[in-house]
């Protein structure tokens, strides 16, 4: 029941906000107090303009784990639209260069696969522990084997 | 069907569902509440304004900020992101939007403040146009909830500029 219910609505959460992945998991205090790990962040991708203030994810090339922090500074050029971005994370003293590639100063709109929109406390902490402790993963699979095989209707 | 596994099973998806909808219609409460924020924002010194020995202008100035945010706190509003951003226009780009200050407000109680404050972010363009510049500063905020939905809005105070020359 509940297993198809939920890949049904992540199918559709895909399709609605356009982006490649629709929710993201809080994993660093970096934003705290507002988000904390655990957290789980609903994202939404259009093609408004990146403006300051707004809380993004973005993907920088050599890391394979999202950010999410807020953006603080933009330069949009007049004639090509395209934009320099500088983000920081609320409870980081510094802004985010230090986390940029080598020799990159500002981030770009490609680099930037969504805006946060909305947001659920908690209910992340189920993939953090999933993925830190695979064990919990093998166990819930098993259970879930378990059942399926033991009904009888 | 009534096997303790069928039982564990229906009760979970009930619970998640209810849970969900509460947070759904928690979320749907902020947007009938009433809001009228208020901010002034007054410059009260440019201490510094240079250009950086290879490209850029710098500005560094003292701020002094007054504004009452207390009404954009609900029951479900879990703190509120507030920051200053000088926002002008230069030749080269349509917009430029710089951070100079922020802050986190955790309650109500602390959201109507005045402080006198230097720019906590450098002021830095894009290259030399800052010389009597005009410019708006903007104070934003962000909502957020305890759960649900993110608002976000904005004043904008226009009429600023930077002196002629360098000092």
């Amino acid at each position: 029941m509940i297993v198809t219910s939920s890949l049904i609505i992540w199918k559709a959460l895909i399709c609605v906000t356009g982006s490649e992945s629709p929710v993201v998991v809080v994993l660093s205090e970096s934003m705290e107090p507002g988000f904390q790990r655990g957290d789980i962040l609903f994202l939404h991708m259009s093609k408004d303009p990146i403006r300051a203030g707004e809380i993004v994810v973005f993907n920088i090339d050599g890391r394979d784990i999202p950010i999410v922090h807020r953006v603080i500074k933009v330069h949009e050029r007049k004639n090509t639209g395209e934009v320099d971005v500088l983000t920081k994370g609320d409870n980081n003293p510094g802004d985010d260069r230090l986390l940029y590639a080598k020799g990159q100063v500002w981030l770009h709109r490609h680099h930037i696969m969504g805006r946060s929109v909305g947001f659920l406390p908690y209910v992340g902490w189920v993939t953090i522990i999933m993925t830190e402790k695979p064990i919990i993963k093998y166990i819930l699979i098993g259970a879930l084997g378990l059942l399926v095989i033991s009904s009888r209707d | 069907m009534h096997s303790f596994g069928y039982r564990a099973n229906a009760l979970f998806t009930f619970s998640v569902t209810a849970l969900a909808f509460i947070c759904a219609i928690a979320s749907l409460s902020d947007n009938f509440s009433d809001q009228n924020p208020s901010a002034e924002i007054q410059i009260l010194n440019i201490n510094r304004f240079k250009k950086q020995s290879y490209e850029n202008d710098e500005v560094s100035l003292t701020l002094d900020i007054t504004a009452d945010l207390q009404s954009l706190f609900t029951w479900n509003t879990k703190q509120v992101f507030a920051f200053v951003a000088a926002e002008y226009e230069t030749p080269k780009n349509s917009l430029n939007q710089v951070s100079l200050w922020d802050a986190i407000i955790p309650d109500k109680e602390h959201a109507k403040f005045r402080i006198q404050t230097s720019n906590k972010y450098r002021f830095i363009d894009q290259g030399h146009n800052l010389r009597g510049k005009e410019f708006n500063l903007t104070l934003h905020w962000h909502v957020m909830p305890k759960t649900g939905k993110m608002f976000a809005d904005k004043i904008v105070m226009p009429g600023y500029s930077l002196p002629d020359a360098y000092k």
